[in-house]
């Protein structure tokens, strides 16, 4: 499954494209998400959090998730934040993210 | 060059907070910021903006262009009249940040920023004030 927020994402929205994701995990069976953030240009704790959120229900649901297409700004500001993205996988864009989902052995999107 | 005039967005919801760090970035960028410095600065805003939403109900987002003789930037100031901060000392710390996201708000944009300065009083409310320099 892939997935790509485009509009900016303030914290109800965030919450609820979360919900949707993990229910679409669900229907699809998906065995992995990509995350393709490229459009969202401010990721704050906030946002931060969720995303961390959907790759832990993902993955307990048997999901493996990876975030592509973070914006090299918004990488270094989390980075000076503090923020880690532990145990997050992550990718420079989705064929290198698809890639990561095929290498952990779990091929079918 | 700065044609910018100062702006204040008041926060009364959570769509507010996408508007005061949309409005801190488009200042940002007529003042002349660089790309990096227009994300920090609207990350550092947009934290600082829900920490008044989330803990006082609402509050103010004051943007301000920075210009004299010696010095170019910005200055906003996030203002609220919740609960305040008993200890902000451990608020920097990061040592609320069980209580989603408080210290980890004040935390993160004082590193994202030149300046910080934090006033606040228990039952009065909560006043933040950051600056950043081009």
């Amino acid at each position: 499954m892939i997935t790509s927020p485009q509009v900016a994402l303030h914290d109800k929205l965030a919450v609820q494209y979360k919900d949707d994701i993990l229910e679409r995990i669900i229907e699809t069976k998906a065995k992995g998400l990509v995350l393709d953030v490229s459009a969202i240009d401010v990721v704050d704790s906030f946002l931060v959090r969720q995303i961390g959120e959907i790759a832990t229900a993902a993955n307990i649901m048997g999901a493996q998730v990876v975030v592509v297409g973070l914006r090299p700004e918004v990488a270094m500001t989390l980075v000076e934040m503090g923020f880690t993205l532990k145990g997050i996988h992550t990718a420079r864009d989705l064929e290198k993210g698809i890639e990561i989902l095929h290498k952990a052995g779990k091929p079918q999107l | 060059m700065m044609s910018v005039s100062m702006t204040t967005v008041e926060i009364t919801s959570e769509a507010d907070i996408v508007v005061a760090r949309v409005k801190a970035k488009a200042i940002a960028e007529a003042i002349g910021f660089n790309y990096m410095d227009q994300t920090r600065i609207a990350t550092a805003v947009s934290e600082l903006a829900r920490n008044a939403f989330q803990y006082a109900g609402k509050g103010t987002v004051t943007i301000t262009p920075v210009d004299s003789q010696e010095k170019r930037g910005i200055k906003i100031v996030v203002e609220d009249h919740g609960p305040g901060i008993k200890d902000i000392e451990l608020a920097l710390k990061g040592g609320y940040s069980t209580s989603r996201g408080l210290g980890m708000g004040l935390l993160g944009s004082k590193k994202l920023m030149d300046e910080f300065d934090i006033k606040t009083k228990v039952g009065e409310g909560t006043t933040v004030t950051i600056r950043k320099w081009v």
